[in-house]
């Protein structure tokens, strides 16, 4: 018969510190972070381009077609089959492939398609570093091509800063091809990939365009830098590929350092990787950097290429399928210490070049040295062609404008259509 | 052997130790022989009126300790062994003991009685005994009952209502104890060691008495009698009365109300006029009011509206009254009281009492009591300066903030002048009362800050000395630097303690050198207040302060191995210095670790993890689980380094998993081997097989606590995130375990709260655990898994349609089927198109605030949104 006790009043006088149990408490909760963090890695380095979506799956079919979100981006095999865990450990290195993979690399244009004037954009590139810019649980993060951080940021894009925008879930991303421009500290957004968590990347060109300009300046996102917002993002202007647009592009002034033109197919979605849906062009006067050049920033005097080492000693270029120009002996890589994924330079001499069915062919390649560590990728054929070309007997605007002349064109699609405002 | 029983419980109690150990010997041998009539023949013993009380009263202590154990797998079997002797034998038992309640030998009818309590716990509910109540009701109304017998009998039923729970007992049983009880409370008729076993069986029968208490009549009835009963002339059995009264408050405060005048004068009466331990109860009786009351503002969050109903706010309605009455109390404090751990005296209860009328109805106590403030506390008489502050320092939580924001400021000053009162007891108060405004009134941003940087050098200086003073006023002083650093946590302001630090770890460290006491508690409080300084502190600017700390507790715990050991006292307090030093370590380690000073720690990691090594040496549990603790911080600061202590370390780690008995240190444990798989990686490998089999022996162990499971599980996906695909071999084990688990949890008590937190727990570590598996084998034996995601999925849908799950499990769950579609890919495809819940799942958490919980929704919902289209 146990009187009521006094045992809970006893704390009479006595200050409230149990510090053990606080350590206990504290260490649990360290440990529980680090876990949901160790999880969160796994998970998250897999799908951390994926197009996130809002809302729930079965509410797909519902959705309209301009907006349908989840698709996902065409990516390899390999690419989508990441061992999370150990990616992580190597310091990120599966990570900046897979980021590496999510960007469209356009072709270089070696012939003008014969449609352009009808179903193409050109727009002056802006030179700089292209990355992808990724805003999302407020913050901004730009990656480039080789999947390393350019800049963490605080951005006015959705969900790009820790403020009290609340105009959708926080974790829905955003994320927009883009070229960082040095001089100017802004960030020329060439395209859009994902927005407030629809995915645009099964849209065509000519959507993402429309929903980029008409999108982008609602966020204050081109507005002067701020607190909230460290850098400015700005869009370039758009052209139908006729006479006028081709012209405007290329010899309109932009605030920007031009890098040669960017073709876009307006019906092509958004692909991951090399495309010939998308093509880059330049000449002397619209590029300072039409000819490669080499490790010390010379142009050298004969031309060089970027190719990789494969396990059966093929040198390859980076497209898919890849292309072969040569082949290592088991000896010499042996010798030489080389790996199988080692990007190599070779130097060509020209008249060890053979132009067959539109395939370039070289008889014989001059190995020069490991290619520099930033590189992720080897050259595409169609650099080495157009670099090659370049060299020989470039293709000239005048060719361009020639081959929009020649194409019988509608009335109205003549007309100037500038879509950046 | 029946007639040798008698010696030999006679000779058990012998002070020759081998006549005993002899005895306790034949006892045991008899009783493995034949249990059944081993406890008859005790019962017997007991009731044989010509056998000597010693004899008799072993008997029924052993009887008692044959049907009930503290230990509750130790109790279970007991029971099972009870109910399995031939019911003829029990009869016969049981029948021993009711007649056992007549005996004249007092000894024998108290023991009967407990023994008979024990018997009705293990019967009663399998409703076996029903005839016990109604024959111990017949001794209450037989007219030649003796007083002894009615007094036993009240006994037994007292503790029979102590045993068996509510609705063991049909409600005409209840009527009927109750009945008898509140007639043996009856003053003209019965003697009073009756009426004190009435009142004494009344007070346990209190959470029987439900139904009568929702009758008027009925309660107003027992409430007149316990009253009645609470003026007696035997101060033993008013203090049994109000003990009554306080078990009303906090069992039936709902229907106090029209007996709140009365019940007022009673106690006040009682606390003024009464015998000591009845004041208390007395007084007892306000606390609960307040704990009712500040239970009930808690649960309706100050909605007025929802608890109007329930709330009486009797407090406030007393409060004129109340609040004077308490402060009388304050003024009854004994000399050195503040050395006397064990005492508890009016002016302590109505004090603590005071503190709980100022959380129930906040700011309109302080007018209250602030004229008995400022009357006092520059009276001559040492009392009435320690009442004063006591009673200021009582009333700091409650009010607001506006409130009491400039009586501190205005009282600061004059408080920290009376930590040189010549009188100890008032030192000690105040320095008690000056730690209570750093815990609830100082927070740099606040408003009204209490702490500026022009009275800070004048606080700490204060501080400083008066740590020096006697050991129980520097006790309260390592309370108010603890708070006091507490509120510079954050980081900007953390700065503001800069200046200070250096002097103030000095002064800790002096204090828990002090020898001038025996209690270890002003040596724990130095330490711990160090602790906090250390969390509280600026980064970078004081990290070479913490460097030297951290070396000087290295030098301090080293001395610890040293000591010379010779008692086991020695070897405890040997035990309590290490595992306050390893805390410190702890702590140090965690605050420099997520900072640019790792490097200190990183420089130290071979002394420290050899020290722990030591320590552990030395084997005591309480150290273990500091050292460990420390471990695992270590082991994150290291990162993969840790792999070369892992050779040395394994066994102590392992001793941690195998300590069943001792679950914090297991369960500590179990966190390190986390820490660990992070920190190693796959270099955690070969220590696998050992981890695994401990951990799966301790999931099977019925001895081991609950709470330890759900992180093992945990742990498991730790292990598997950690190794990959070398898991396998442990799947046949592991998933049958997460399987048994799963099943478990859909047959857990819904209606106890206790119950819910840890099926809750368990769900969370049950996905924690596939979760890790599945990522750990996403590339390399996903199908192997593919066997298991039916289950999986099953689970997950039950865990969906609970609506007791909590955002963590939640969050786990959602993540869970993200996994299962991110490992097993297109395979799944199957399943997840039969289970229609996961879309509902998804939307649900797309609803939520949890931003965390959105985001992995959404990635969950990429994952199998891929699976589709594949």
């Amino acid at each position: 018969m146990a009187p009521p006790s006094h045992d809970l009043r006893r704390a009479y006088k006595r200050p409230a510190i149990s510090d053990q149990q606080r350590r206990r408490e504290l260490a649990l909760l360290r440990q529980s972070q680090h876990r949901a963090d160790s999880h969160h890695r796994a998970r998250q380095l897999a799908s951390s381009l994926l197009p996130s979506s809002e809302g729930p799956l079965r509410t797909e079919q519902e959705i309209e077609p301009e907006v349908e979100p989840g698709t996902e981006p065409e990516v390899e095999p390999e690419a989508r089959v990441l061992d999370a865990p150990r990616a992580a450990k190597l310091g990120g290195a599966e990570a900046r492939r897979w980021f590496a993979r999510q960007i469209m690399l356009p072709e270089w244009m070696i012939d003008a398609p014969p449609d352009l004037d009808r179903n193409w954009y050109v727009f002056p590139r802006p030179a700089g570093k292209r990355c992808f810019v990724v805003s999302s649980n407020g913050t901004t993060v730009s990656r480039l091509r080789n999947g390393s951080v350019l800049h963490h940021f605080p951005s006015s894009l959705p969900n790009g800063a820790r403020t009290k925008d609340k105009s959708g879930p926080s974790s829905s991303y955003s994320i927009l091809d883009c070229i960082f421009h040095e001089p100017d500290q802004t960030y020329y957004v060439i395209d859009m990939v994902c927005w407030r968590g629809y995915s645009l990347y099964d849209c065509s060109a000519e959507f993402r365009f429309f929903w980029l300009n008409s999108k982008l300046t609602e966020t204050g996102a081109c507005n002067p830098p701020s607190t909230y917002h460290k850098y400015r993002f700005s869009i370039v202007p758009i052209y139908e590929c006729t006479e006028q647009g081709l012209h405007a592009a290329y010899s309109g002034v932009v605030p920007y350092v031009k890098d040669g033109l960017l073709f876009y197919n307006k019906q092509a979605h958004y692909q991951t990787g090399n495309t010939p849906l998308a093509l880059v062009w330049k000449d002397g006067a619209c590029s300072q950097y039409l000819l490669d050049t080499d490790s010390k920033g010379q142009v050298p005097s004969q031309q060089q290429v970027v190719l990789e080492l494969q396990e059966d000693g093929k040198l390859t270029t980076s497209d898919d399928p890849p292309h072969v120009f040569g082949c290592f002996d088991r000896d010499f890589i042996q010798k030489s210490g080389l790996r199988p994924g080692n990007l190599l330079r070779f130097a060509i001499r020209d008249e060890s070049v053979r132009l067959v069915d539109g395939k370039m062919e070289i008889s014989d390649l001059q190995f020069v040295g490991r290619s520099n560590r930033a590189r992720a990728f080897a050259d595409s054929h169609s650099k080495v062609l157009f670099q090659y070309a370049a060299r020989h007997s470039p293709l000239r605007i005048e060719d361009l404008f020639a081959c929009i002349r020649s194409s019988p064109t509608d009335e109205d699609g003549s007309n100037d259509i500038e879509m950046a405002g | 052997m029946a007639m040798e029983i008698t010696q030999i419980l006679l000779a058990a109690q012998s002070p020759d130790a081998q006549i005993r150990t002899a005895a306790e010997e034949s006892l045991k041998q008899f009783q493995e022989q034949n249990l059944p009539h081993f406890l008859l023949a005790l019962s017997v013993e007991l009731s044989n009126e010509q056998k000597p009380p010693a004899s008799r009263r072993l008997a029924g202590i052993i009887l008692k300790n044959s049907l009930d154990a503290k230990d509750s797998i130790r109790k279970e079997e007991l029971t099972q062994r009870w109910v399995s002797v031939d019911p003829a034998i029990k009869f016969q038992i049981k029948e021993s003991l009711l007649r056992t309640l007549g005996s004249p030998v007092a000894e024998a009818r108290h023991t009967s009685s407990q023994v008979t309590a024990k018997v009705a716990s293990i019967e009663i509910p399998r409703r076996e005994w029903q005839e016990l109540i109604a024959k111990l009701l017949t001794y209450m109304t037989q007219q030649d009952t003796t007083s002894s017998l009615k007094q036993a009998t009240l006994e037994a039923l007292g503790y029979v209502c102590e045993e068996v729970s509510p609705q063991d007992l049909q409600q005409d049983q209840v009527n009927a104890v109750l009945t008898a009880v509140v007639q043996g409370m009856n003053q003209k008729e019965h003697s009073s060691e009756v009426r004190l076993a009435a009142v004494k069986a009344l007070y346990n029968a209190l959470d029987f008495a439900q139904t009568n208490f929702e009758n008027e009549l009925e309660r107003a009835f027992i409430i007149k009698v316990v009253c009645e009963t609470a003026v007696s002339k035997e101060s033993e059995i008013r203090q049994a009365a109000f003990e009554c009264l306080v078990s009303i408050a906090s069992t039936y405060y709902e229907i106090l109300e029209p007996f709140m005048p009365s019940l007022f004068n009673l106690t006040s009466n009682a606390v003024r006029g009464d015998e000591e331990p009845v004041a208390l109860q007395a007084i007892e009786f306000w606390s609960t009011v307040c704990d009712e009351e500040i239970a009930i503002q808690e649960e309706y969050g100050g909605a007025d509206e929802g608890s109007s109903s329930l709330h009486h706010r009797f407090i406030e309605k007393a409060l004129p009254s109340l609040v004077p009455m308490l402060l009388e109390t304050l003024l009854k404090q004994e000399e050195d009281q503040d050395q006397d751990d064990s005492m508890w005296n009016l002016s302590m209860a109505g004090g603590t009492c005071l503190g709980l009328v100022a959380r129930t109805v906040g700011d309109a106590v302080v007018p209250l009591v602030m004229p008995f403030v400022q009357e006092n506390i520059m009276k001559a008489d040492w009392h009435n300066r320690e009442a004063a502050t006591f009673a200021f320092g009582s009333i700091l939580e409650g009010p607001s903030v506006e409130k009491l924001a400039p009586l501190v400021h205005s009282g600061l000053d004059f408080l920290l002048n009376a930590m040189k009162d010549q009188n100890s007891h008032v030192k000690d108060t105040t320095a008690w009362t000056l730690g209570r405004i750093f815990e609830l009134l100082h927070a740099p941003t606040s408003a009204y800050p209490v702490i500026t940087n022009e009275n800070l050098p004048r606080i700490m200086a204060v501080l400083l000395e008066s740590i020096r003073d006697v050991p129980n006023v520097a006790e309260k002083v390592c309370g108010a630097i603890y708070f006091l650093a507490q509120g510079y946590e954050d980081e900007p302001s953390s700065s503001v303690l800069t200046p200070y630090l250096g002097d103030t770890i000095s002064a800790l460290l002096s204090t828990a050198d002090r020898t001038d006491t025996t209690n270890s508690r002003l040596r724990a409080s130095a330490y711990e207040t160090l602790n906090e300084m250390v969390r509280c502190s600026n980064l970078p600017e004081t990290s070479n302060m913490i460097a030297q700390l951290l070396h000087e507790i290295m030098k301090r715990l080293n001395q610890t191995l040293e000591l010379q050991i010779i008692s086991s006292e020695d070897r405890e307090k040997q035990s309590d210095l290490q595992a306050l030093l390893c805390g410190v370590l702890q702590v140090i380690i965690q605050k420099l670790s997520n900072s640019d000073s790792k490097a200190l720690i990183l420089q130290s990691a071979d002394q420290m993890m050899l020290l722990f090594l030591r320590v552990f040496a030395c084997r005591s549990s309480s150290v273990h689980e500091e050292a460990m603790l420390a471990i695992g911080a270590l082991a994150y600061a290291t990162g993969s380094d840790f792999a070369k202590y892992m050779p040395e370390f394994y066994r102590y780690l392992e001793m941690g998993l195998q300590n069943f008995e001792e679950y914090q240190v297991c369960s500590i444990s179990v966190g390190v081997v986390g820490d660990i798989c992070r920190a190693l990686d796959e270099k955690v490998l070969p220590f696998c097989d050992g981890i695994m089999s401990a951990l799966l022996k301790d999931l099977s162990n019925s001895m081991l606590h609950r709470s330890v499971k759900p992180p093992i599980f945990s742990c498991f996906g730790d292990i598997a995130l950690a190794i990959s695909e070398n898991f396998e071999k442990y799947v046949p084990y592991a998933i049958p375990m997460l399987q048994g688990a799963a099943e478990l949890c859909s047959h857990l008590d819904a209606s106890d709260e206790d119950m819910l937190d840890y099926g809750n727990q368990l769900r969370r570590g049950i996905f924690e655990a596939y979760s890790g598996i599945l990522q750990g084998f996403k590339n390399t034996k996903a199908e192997l898994l593919m066997p298991y995601a039916g289950n999986l999925l099953k689970f997950t849908e039950a865990v969906f349609r609970d609506k007791n799950r909590d955002e963590g499990v939640t969050r786990a769950a959602v993540a869970v089927m993200g996994d299962l579609a991110d490992a097993l890919g297109p395979t799944t495809k199957a399943l997840f198109k039969e289970s229609h819940f996961y879309s509902d799942f998804l939307e649900e958490s797309f609803q939520s605030d949890d931003d965390q919980l959105r985001e992995t929704a959404t990635w969950a919902q990429g994952m199998i949104r891929r699976v589709f289209l594949s």
